[in-house]
């Protein structure tokens, strides 16, 4: 009996110890996280005076992005508008189809769906960009040449990505509008005036549009975040990189679905949603 | 080349340790100086900590002790404004040349150039022409680097590393993979813009004779020291166990070639 307790005993020490170094991990990666943020933040000079490099940056995670941001805003729309249909008419109240439509993708699924697959898209592929720099000496190579591969590298592909992002969600969310309105309007037989005009008189531009930029930038500002770090702090093999990069996409993910909960939390809460 | 401190040598290492754990030290009490204008070789088996110490020497790395003063500048003391100060007089070539894969053979030399020399596109132009036609490679400006051979990456990686006039040139394991002709060019531009440029070269391999042609002093290490030293003709001429085994390439000597292991009978479970 007494060996049992002991045993017990032991191995719930074991199950603390381990669980006390995970937390102290994960916080120290966070500061070290953080430290690099505030570096990376100090030394942007370079990515805004030749701002020819973030430009480049912008095509590749925010103009090659288009094509899947697009498509799936259009679908989500239609869906949208489907599935609202559904439900309004109910209740007699299916001309309020195109402020449901709108109102879900201004506030949630416009900056939530756009950063989601910002993430797998663009977020996936500077890590795996970065990390591969990293693994084949490209990095140390600039270093060597005194350029700070921070500057250099990281810093406009984050720039790059903060001012991609907020654009993709919003195109996301008109793409969206125009999807619900080909469903509600053109196929169901919405009335197109009370479609567009209930829209317009229930979507703020302060509480519903803003919010929603501000969401979508404080997403894109997480998800670069994350991917220009993992990459940067990818062990320089095949593996590491490889795991770097499906870190960045698990992680931001997870970032994303709880940034947006505190975001909302504190938008549209206490009579301040209009 | 073991001498004191002076203000000819480009290179001066002086009782340097170092270690990634205190408890393993990589290099032991290493000594050694560089005089301007010379090509020297490091050389020694791989894990002998002959690239830790080019990196030492690149600052990328600093001394747990010791010192270590290279370009008249001890490495310990200097911010980054003055480490970036120090490499903007070097160059480095990295063993797979580590080419940026995303610009051109044309852009991949002019990188240096246009991130510390504010030049018109003309100018810029004939330098990169003037930098690829020493490696030979000026017809091949338009090329991307996933388009090259590895001896032509090598010889990109080369005018880059030399695109700034450098005073101290590094190369990484400069001859692995390289086919003899690829190895002739790549030695003969090794001793070339070394002279040309009035620069001094270190460089660090295990291919040791084709290596010993090329050099004109050797340091020879082993499990973190230097264990021998001289010219290509005194390091083929020495009695050192380990130098001969090395420079002879045999498998017997003081480098065994059975990795620690059980007794072999044992390991089989053979009775005695």
């Amino acid at each position: 009996m007494r060996l049992e307790w002991d045993k017990l005993a032991e191995d719930a020490r074991g199950r603390l110890e381990r669980l006390g170094g995970n937390v102290t991990a994960l916080v120290w990666r966070l500061g070290y996280a953080s430290r690099f943020l505030a570096y990376l933040v100090m030394h942007s000079g370079t990515a805004l005076k030749r701002f020819r490099l973030t430009m480049a940056e912008i095509y590749f995670a925010g103009v090659l992005s288009l094509i899947i941001i697009l498509v799936s805003g259009l679908f989500v729309g239609m869906v949208l508008a489907l599935q609202g249909y559904e439900t309004l008419q109910r209740f007699g109240a299916s001309e309020s189809l195109g402020v449901l439509v709108a109102l879900s993708l201004v506030r949630e699924l416009g900056p939530v769906v756009a950063g989601l697959l910002f993430a797998s898209r663009a977020g996936s592929a500077i890590t795996a960009e970065i990390g591969l720099m990293k693994a084949t000496e490209q990095l140390s190579a600039m270093e060597m040449m005194a350029v700070d591969p921070i500057a250099r590298v990281v810093a406009p592909r984050f720039w790059g990505g903060v001012i991609s992002m907020p654009l993709l969600a919003a195109l996301f969310s008109a793409m969206g509008i125009f999807g619900g309105y080909l469903v509600g309007v053109q196929l169901i037989g919405v009335d197109p005036g009370a479609f567009w005009s209930q829209m317009q008189a229930a979507v703020d531009l302060r509480n519903d549009i803003l919010n929603g930029v501000i969401k979508s930038l404080v997403f894109g500002v997480a998800v670069t975040w994350i991917a220009v770090f993992e990459g940067y702090d990818a062990v320089p093999t095949a593996e590491g990189v490889s795991r770097a990069t499906t870190r960045t996409v698990v992680t931001s993910s997870l970032a994303i679905l709880a940034l947006d909960f505190v975001l909302t939390a504190l938008m549209f809460t206490g009579g301040n949603n209009g | 080349m073991q001498q004191a401190a002076s203000s000819d040598n480009i290179v001066d290492i002086e009782n340097v340790w170092f270690g990634y754990h205190a408890e393993r030290p990589v290099l032991r009490e290493i000594n050694l100086a560089i005089p301007r204008g010379s090509v020297v070789g490091i050389m020694g088996q791989s894990g002998c900590g002959k690239t830790t110490l080019l990196r030492i020497i690149a600052a990328q790395h600093l001394p747990t002790r010791g010192r270590a003063r290279i370009l008249g500048r001890d490495t310990a003391t200097l911010d980054r404004e003055g480490l970036f100060a120090m490499r903007r007089r070097m160059g480095m070539l990295y063993q797979f040349g580590a080419l940026f894969t995303d610009l051109s053979v044309y852009e991949n030399v002019a990188f240096p150039l246009r991130e510390h020399a504010d030049l018109t596109e003309e100018l810029l132009h004939d330098l990169v022409a003037m930098k690829l036609e020493a490696v030979g490679l000026r017809g091949a400006a338009h090329l991307t680097p996933t388009e090259l051979s590895g001896g032509m990456g090598r010889r990109v990686a080369l005018a880059r590393s030399i695109a700034l006039d450098p005073a101290l040139i590094l190369y990484d394991e400069p001859f692995t993979g390289l086919d003899p002709i690829s190895f002739g060019v790549i030695s003969r531009l090794v001793r070339q813009l070394n002279d040309s440029l009035g620069a001094t070269s270190i460089i660090v391999t295990h291919d040791v004779q084709e290596a010993l042609g090329v050099v004109d002093y050797v340091f020879f290490m082993a499990e973190g020291r230097v264990i021998a030293q001289g010219t290509p003709d005194e390091i083929r001429a020495s009695n050192e166990p380990f130098v001969n085994q090395f420079v002879n390439g045999s498998s017997s000597g003081p480098v065994p070639f059975h990795y620690p292991s059980p007794e072999y009978p044992a390991d089989l479970e053979l009775a005695a």
